[in-house]
C-alpha cells in the first residue's frame, strides 16, 4: 500500500494557516472557564481591602447562612493543606524566602490577598455571600517605595525576617574573569553617562482572566487550568502540598494568552485545590478582571542607574548597572530571577571591556512581581538602547554611528561577551541596513531638520533599537548555576499510528502561538507525512506526562530540537522494517521525501505508513525488531538562543499638547530560519505593540495606601487599534548554529526592541528643545511637562526618570 | 424571575431569569453558549460582543430582560449550517487576525456589524470601528487587513449586511461568496 502524496515543497517555510483557527473563530475553544462539573461548586474569593494589616477576627459563619452557599472557609480552616506557595529560583543562599500561604491567616500584606472563600451552587451566590463575611485588620503601615524600603528603621514587609532586602546579585567581568575593572574603566573615561531609568510596573493583562477546576472525586485529583506551565503547576502542587504526584492530573485546555502572566503558580490554583479536597466535590473559580489587575502577578517595577564610560571617539569603555527590583509581597515562581535574566543583556550587542550588575530586590505592600513578555530582558534593553542615545547625543553622533562603532561585526561570531555568554550568530549589519532602507532614514532625517528649522510645533523624532537578547530557556547547567530549581529541557513524543497517521505529543504548552500549526510543519517534513495526518496533543499531563512549557521564547527553540530529534529516531527505527519489507540490506536504504528507497534506485519504496502498518500487524518483522516505532526525546540545549534585529520608529511630537503619534515603525528581525513566516510575523506584530504599550500607555499605579489605582481596563491603558500603526517587518536570516532547523526565538523579541525604540524617538524628537528624558509611559501630560520643564530650566531638562 | 423569550443563533429559548442576569451570562450560563466569552468587568474589552437585532452590542452591558424578544446572533450562529464560514471568520483565518482567539468571537462580531454599516472602510475607519474591542496578541494590524479582505470577499460577491435580520442569516449568503 505504497502511497505516494503530492508534497509540494517543503513545510517549514511556509505560511501555513493554522489548524487552531477553525474552533476559534467558531466558538467551539475550549476554555477553562466552559467546564462545568456534576456537582460543582462555584468559589469566590474575598479579598484584603488594604496592603498591609493583621487579621484579628474572621467569622465565615455568616456567609454559610445564604441561599445557595454550601461551604464557606477562612486560611486557618484549610491552613493544614493548602501548603505554601513556591519559589522556584531562590537566586542566592542568603535570599529570603517568606511563608507564602494562599489563603491568608494571621496577616495580609497586599491589597487584593485572599483571606477567604465562599463555595456555592452558583457563582453569583458565591459572590453575593462574600459581603457577609465578617474580618477585622488591624492597619499596619505599607511599604510602597524602594529606596524608603531599604533605608534604615523602615516599616517591615515580613516583620519575622528584619530587613526588606529580599537579595543582593553581582555580576562582575573583573570577578568573574569576563572582563576588566568598571571601576578603573569609569577613572580612565573620557565621557561619562549617568542615567536613572524607571520601568513602572506593568500588568500582562491576557485577554483570558484565570480560571480553574478541580474534580477531586476520581483516582487522580483533576486540575484544569487557564496556564502556561501544566507540568511545573503539577510539580509544584505535589510538592507544596504533599499529594502524591502521580495522583494529580493537570490539564492546560485552550488558554487565552499568557505572556508570562500564566507562567505562575497561583494562589487562587492552590485554594480552588485545598477546597475541592476539603469539600469532596469539584470547584471552579473564574476572576473577575478586577481581581486578575489586583491579584495576578504584575511585571517590570524596577529602578536603574546606568553607568556608561566611553572615549570622545563613540567607543564605550565600561557599563555599570545598579539595579534595584521591586518584588510586590511575596515571591511567586520566579519572582528574584526576573531582573537576573537581564544580568546578561545589559551590554547588549556591543563590546564592552568591562561590566557591573548589581541587583537588589526588595520586598514591598504591593501584588508580586513576575515574568512580563521578555523578563529581565525588555529592561535591560531599554536601558542601554537609551544610554547609547544619551552618549550619541553627548558626542553630537548619529545613534546608529555610536552603535555600529561598538557592536560585534558579523566575522566575529561566535563571540563571547563580556557577561559570560556566548552568542552563537548574528549579523548586526544587514539588519541594520535592510531596516534603514525600509525605513528612509536619511530622508527622515532631512525632514526632522526642516521642522526643527522651521520650529514646527510637530516635531518628528527617530528612535532607534539595534537589539539581542537571550532566549530558548535554557541550559539546565547554566540555570543551575543560577540557582532555578528545575532544569530547561523539552522532550517530544511521536506516536505511529498503524493508517500512516502521526500522533506528536510536545511538552511544551502553547496559548496562542500555534504549536499545533508549526509542529504539524515541523513533522510532516521530518516524515514525509502530509501536514494534515499530523495531530500535535499537549497541556494534559496524561497524554503529556513530562515537558517544562512554554515560555521565554522556548518551545521552537528548545522543543523544536526535541520534536525533530523523536522524528529522526521514528526514521531510524522503521528503517529495518522497511529494509525488510523491500527485502535489502538497511544499509543500502535512503529516506527521501517520506519513502525508504534503495540508494540510485528510487523505484521501489515503502513510506513510514507501510512501516507502521507492518509493525501493527507484526506478521513479518525481522527477527529481534521491537514491533514499535514510536519514539521520544529530550533535548537539553547547550546554549541560549540570540535572535537579534534593529526597530526604527518615528514619532511626531506635538509640542503644544505633548501628544505622541507613530508615524512609521520599522522592525527587521533575525529569528534564524523561520518554520511559519506568518506566524513569526503575528509574534512580532505582538510583541512590538507590547512594547509600545509600556513606551506610551500601560502603567500600574498604587496610592499612598497601597491601593492600586489601575485597577481595571478603564484605568489601565491597553493600545487599542487606533492607538497603533501598521507596522513594516521584514526579515534577515542568519542561522542559529546549534539549532538542527536554524531556528531562534521570536516570541519575545518584539516587546524587546519596542520600548526603546519609541522612547528614544519621542526624546530625539525634543532634544533640541532641552528634553533628555521622559519617563514611561511617555503620556501627553508627561510630554507636555518635560517640554515645559525644559522650558524653565529645570535640570538637565525635563523631568529625569 | 421574570419569563423572557429571545431567539439565538436560529433556535428559540424561552425562560425565567432574575432580572439582575447579564445578556453574557445567561447566554453561557443558561444557554450553554460559550462562544462568548467574558473579558473585563467594565465593558471595555468587547470579548462578549454579540448581535442584537442586527446591531453589535457587549453583551456584558446588557440585561438578559433588555434582550426579552430579540434575535441574537452569536459567533457561534454565524457559520452556515453546512459549516461554510462567514466571509469575516474566513478572512480571520487566513490573515492571521488572532492567535490566542480570546477576543476574537467578540471582534469577529463587531467586524460583521463594522461592514454592514460601511462595506468598504479604510483602515483608519476600521481601527476606529474596532476601538471598543481589544486584543493583546496581534497588534491589531492583521484584524484590520481582515476586515479590509472580508469587505472586499463581500463587495465581490454581492453580499450585504449579513446577519441583520433572521432571514438573511449568513448561511446562504456565504455560500455564495467566491473565493
Amino acid at each position: 500500500m505504497t502511497v505516494t502524496e503530492d508534497r509540494s515543497g517543503a513545510e517549514v517555510g511556509r505560511d501555513r494557516r493554522r489548524k487552531e483557527d477553525s474552533r476559534l473563530i467558531t466558538g467551539r475553544t475550549m476554555w477553562t472557564e466552559n467546564i462545568s462539573l456534576p456537582g460543582m461548586l462555584h468559589l469566590a474569593i474575598l479579598r484584603s481591602p488594604m496592603a498591609h494589616a493583621r487579621i484579628t477576627h474572621i467569622d465565615v459563619g455568616p456567609a454559610r447562612e445564604l441561599p445557595g452557599v454550601v461551604e464557606a472557609i477562612a486560611g486557618r480552616d484549610i491552613a493544614d493543606i493548602q501548603g505554601s506557595l513556591p519559589c522556584a529560583w531562590p537566586v542566592t543562599e542568603e535570599m529570603i524566602l517568606p511563608d507564602y500561604p494562599p489563603l491568608a491567616v494571621d496577616e495580609v500584606r497586599h491589597a487584593g490577598e485572599p483571606v477567604a472563600v465562599v463555595a456555592a451552587r452558583d457563582r453569583v451566590s458565591a459572590i453575593d455571600a462574600l459581603e457577609a463575611i465578617e474580618v477585622d485588620y488591624e492597619p499596619l503601615p505599607a511599604v510602597l517605595d524602594m529606596e524608603a524600603a531599604l533605608a534604615d528603621g523602615a516599616d517591615l514587609v515580613h516583620s519575622g525576617h528584619g530587613t526588606n532586602k529580599c537579595f543582593s546579585w553581582i555580576l562582575d567581568s573583573a570577578e568573574a574573569g569576563t572582563g576588566d575593572d568598571v571601576g578603573r574603566a569609569e577613572a580612565d573615561a573620557e565621557v561619562v553617562i549617568k542615567r536613572r531609568y524607571l520601568q513602572q510596573r506593568l500588568i500582562p493583562a491576557f485577554m483570558e482572566p484565570r480560571s480553574v477546576v478541580v474534580d477531586p472525586t476520581g483516582e487522580q485529583i483533576t486540575m484544569w487550568s487557564a496556564t502556561q506551565i501544566p507540568h511545573i503547576l503539577r510539580l509544584m502542587l505535589a510538592m507544596a502540598t504533599g499529594v502524591a504526584e502521580h495522583k494529580i492530573r493537570v490539564i492546560a485546555p485552550d488558554v487565552g494568552g499568557g505572556f508570562g502572566g500564566k507562567l505562575q503558580v497561583t494562589p487562587e490554583e492552590f485554594i480552588a485545590f485545598a477546597a475541592a479536597r476539603r469539600f469532596g466535590r469539584p470547584v471552579k473559580y473564574v476572576e473577575s478582571r478586577s481581581e486578575s489587575m489586583l491579584s495576578a502577578h504584575h511585571g517590570r517595577d524596577q529602578i536603574q542607574d546606568i553607568t556608561l564610560c566611553a572615549k570622545r571617539d563613540g567607543t564605550v569603555t565600561g557599563l555599570s548597572v545598579k539595579l534595584l527590583a521591586n518584588m510586590g509581597a511575596y515571591l511567586g515562581i520566579v519572582t528574584p530571577g526576573v531582573p537576573l535574566l537581564g544580568a546578561f543583556m545589559y551590554n547588549a550587542i556591543y563590546k564592552f571591556p568591562a561590566y557591573r550588575f548589581d541587583c537588589t530586590g526588595v520586598f514591598t505592600n504591593t501584588t508580586k512581581t513576575d515574568a512580563y513578555r521578555g523578563a529581565g530582558r525588555p529592561e535591560a534593553t531599554f536601558a542601554i538602547e537609551r544610554t547609547m542615545d544619551e552618549l550619541a547625543a553627548e558626542l553630537g553622533m548619529d545613534p546608529l554611528e555610536v552603535r555600529r562603532r561598538n557592536w560585534i561585526g558579523h566575522d566575529e561570531f561566535p563571540f563571547t561577551t563580556v557577561a559570560g555568554l556566548t552568542y552563537d550568530s548574528g549579523n548586526y549589519e544587514a539588519a541594520t541596513d535592510k531596516a534603514m532602507e525600509l525605513f528612509g532614514y536619511d530622508a527622515l532625517r532631512r525632514e526632522q531638520d526642516e521642522r526643527r528649522q522651521s520650529n514646527d510645533p510637530v516635531q518628528l523624532g527617530i528612535g532607534v533599537s539595534t537589539y539581542t537578547e537571550m532566549c530558548g530557556l535554557a541550559p539546565s547547567r547554566v540555570l543551575g548555576q543560577l540557582r532555578y530549581g528545575a532544569g530547561g529541557w523539552e522532550t517530544a513524543s511521536v506516536r505511529m499510528l498503524p493508517t500512516g497517521k502521526v500522533e506528536v505529543v510536545t511538552g511544551t504548552s502553547p496559548h496562542g502561538q500555534g504549536h499545533e500549526t508549526a509542529w504539524s510543519q515541523i513533522v510532516a517534513d521530518e516524515l514525509g507525512v502530509p501536514f494534515d495526518d499530523v495531530e500535535v496533543l499537549h497541556g494534559d499531563t496524561r497524554t503529556s506526562h513530562k515537558g517544562l512549557d512554554t515560555y521565554g521564547s522556548r518551545s521552537l527553540a528548545v522543543g523544536g530540537i526535541a520534536l525533530v530529534n523523536a522524528c529522526q529516531k521514528v526514521v531510524d527505527k522503521a528503517k529495518p522494517i522497511a529494509a525488510h519489507l523491500l527485502e535489502c540490506d538497511p544499509a543500502d536504504l535512503e529516506f527521501v521525501n517520506g519513502q525508504y528507497q534503495v540508494k540510485g534506485s528510487p523505484g521501489a519504496a515503502k513510506t513510514l505508513g507501510d512501516c507502521a502498518l507492518a509493525v501493527f500487524t507484526s506478521h513479518d518483522l525481522p527477527d529481534g525488531v521491537e514491533p514499535n516505532l514510536d519514539a521520544d526525546a529530550t533535548f537539553d540545549p547547550g546554549n541560549f538562543s540570540y535572535p537579534h534585529g534593529t526597530h526604527l520608529c518615528a514619532t511626531e511630537v506635538d509640542t503644544e499638547t505633548g501628544r505622541v503619534s507613530i508615524r512609521s515603525y520599522v522592525a527587521v528581525d533575525d529569528v534564524g530560519r523561520v518554520v511559519n513566516p506568518m506566524i513569526v510575523e503575528g509574534q512580532v506584530h505582538g510583541g512590538i505593540a507590547q512594547g509600545i504599550g509600556q513606551a506610551l500607555f500601560e502603567e500600574a499605579v498604587y496610592d499612598a495606601d497601597g491601593n492600586l489605582l489601575t485597577g481595571t481596563f478603564v484605568d489601565y491603558l491597553l493600545p487599542g487599534s487606533p492607538d497603533l500603526p501598521d507596522f513594516v517587518t521584514a526579515r534577515t536570516e542568519t542561522p542559529a548554529t546549534d539549532h538542527p532547523l536554524g531556528a531562534k526565538g521570536v516570541g519575545e523579541a518584539g516587546t524587546i526592541a519596542s520600548t526603546p525604540a519609541v522612547v528614544n524617538a519621542v526624546v530625539d524628537a525634543l532634544r533640541p528643545l532641552g528634553v533628555s528624558d521622559v519617563r514611561m509611559p511617555c503620556t501627553p501630560e508627561r510630554v507636555w511637562q518635560a517640554i515645559r520643564d525644559a522650558r524653565n530650566g529645570a535640570h538637565e531638562g525635563g523631568e529625569r526618570s | 424571575m421574570t419569563h423572557i423569550s429571545m431567539t439565538v443563533d436560529g433556535v428559540r429559548y424561552d425562560d425565567d431569569v432574575e432580572p439582575r442576569t447579564l445578556l453574557v451570562h445567561h447566554l453561557r450560563d443558561r444557554l450553554g453558549k460559550v462562544g462568548t466569552v467574558v473579558g473585563c468587568d467594565t465593558s471595555n474589552c468587547g470579548s462578549c460582543t454579540v448581535l442584537m437585532a442586527g446591531n453589535s452590542v457587549k453583551s456584558c452591558t446588557v440585561l438578559a430582560v433588555q434582550a426579552d424578544g430579540s434575535d441574537v446572533t452569536t459567533v457561534e450562529g454565524l457559520a452556515g449550517r453546512d459549516g461554510s464560514l462567514h466571509p469575516v471568520q474566513r478572512s480571520f483565518h487566513e490573515t492571521h487576525a488572532l492567535q490566542c482567539g480570546y477576543c476574537t468571537p467578540g471582534m469577529i462580531m463587531a467586524a460583521v456589524d463594522l461592514l454592514a454599516e460601511n462595506p468598504d472602510p479604510s483602515d483608519d475607519e476600521i481601527r476606529e470601528g474596532l476601538e471598543g474591542n481589544l486584543c493583546r496578541c496581534t497588534g491589531y494590524q492583521n484584524i484590520v487587513k481582515a476586515v479590509r479582505e472580508a469587505g472586499a470577499a463581500m463587495r465581490t460577491s454581492g453580499q450585504q449586511v449579513p446577519p441583520a435580520k433572521p432571514a438573511e442569516r449568513p448561511e446562504t449568503a456565504a455560500q455564495e461568496v467566491t473565493t
